[in-house]
């Protein structure tokens, strides 16, 4: 599990895999439809999404000839989530301090005074 | 006052960038006064800070525990003090009671001011990619998941700003 969430936050690292997974958001597509609109060779793009495939954020479609790839939501989400409750435990944190540092400015604006 | 942005730069550190509209030497003694510290630096909702001690000086010691209002449960933290620059960086030692992720971490406070605002950020570094995964998953409750342009967002990540 461990070693899974760290496959999954290295493989969204990379802008070119964020950017395929938004492409996957809206429907599965084959490699070469994928290659499309980077400037990158197809096997460039297996690359990036053998990576994927292995952060287990996307899976193989069911056409045997196209092979098209999809988004595999469940891991994204679970990523995501660690990331947000984090973030908000400490975003709770700065507003009390953005509260506290208006009151330290009150301060000393009357002891200038 | 600004977007908390919480990004990994490297695969042992999670780091976190945030504008406070206040000079530095304000948030500095807002990160460094036991009795300020302890009004905002509390974790969810229901949690106090009743043992807050710091030692603010090179191999000073400091100690934070939290206690659950509802159960009565605590969490301790502790570490030592590597570097101070008042009022721009402190770089310390953590050390959670509970060894539930393994070894130390390193934490490193960077303090810019910019026309009387100042951009604060916080790397953790762990001793391992384990270790960081347990420390942010620590922070994990029971909610939605945010959509595709907000983890875009998180994930950009700076790593030439906090180094």
């Amino acid at each position: 599990m461990h070693a899974s969430l760290d496959a999954t936050f290295a493989a969204l690292a990379d802008p070119t895999r964020r950017s395929i997974l938004t492409r996957l958001a809206s429907g599965e597509a084959s490699v070469a439809e994928l290659a499309r609109p980077f400037a990158m060779s197809q096997p460039a793009i297996s690359k990036h999404l053998k990576v994927l495939e292995r952060a287990g954020l996307i899976r193989r479609g069911r056409d045997a000839q196209r092979r098209p790839r999809r988004l595999e939501p469940k891991r994204l989400a679970e990523a995501t989530e660690w990331l947000e409750r984090y973030r908000r435990l400490w975003e709770g944190n700065y507003q009390r301090l953005d509260a506290l540092l208006e009151e330290l400015k009150t301060k000393e604006r009357k002891w200038d005074s | 006052m600004g977007q908390l942005k919480v990004t990994m730069p490297s695969d042992r550190e999670i780091a976190m960038t945030r504008v406070f509209d206040a000079p530095r030497k304000l948030v500095f003694d807002a990160h460094t006064k036991p009795e300020l510290v302890r009004r905002w630096l509390l974790g969810p909702p229901g949690w106090s800070m009743p043992v807050c001690e710091m030692d603010l000086r090179v191999g000073g010691k400091y100690r934070w525990v939290w206690r659950g209002d509802s159960d009565g449960s605590t969490m301790g933290i502790g570490g030592v003090y590597r570097e101070i620059v008042a009022p721009e960086r402190i770089v310390s030692t953590e050390r959670f009671d509970e060894a539930w992720y393994p070894g130390e971490g390193l934490n490193t406070l960077v303090l810019v001011e910019e026309g009387g605002r100042t951009t604060l950020t916080q790397t953790m570094r762990y001793q391992s990619t384990e270790a960081r995964d347990a420390v942010l998953k620590s922070g994990m409750e029971k909610g939605v998941a945010a959509s595709y342009d907000r983890l875009a967002e998180l994930l950009a990540s700076p790593s030439e700003a906090t180094r």
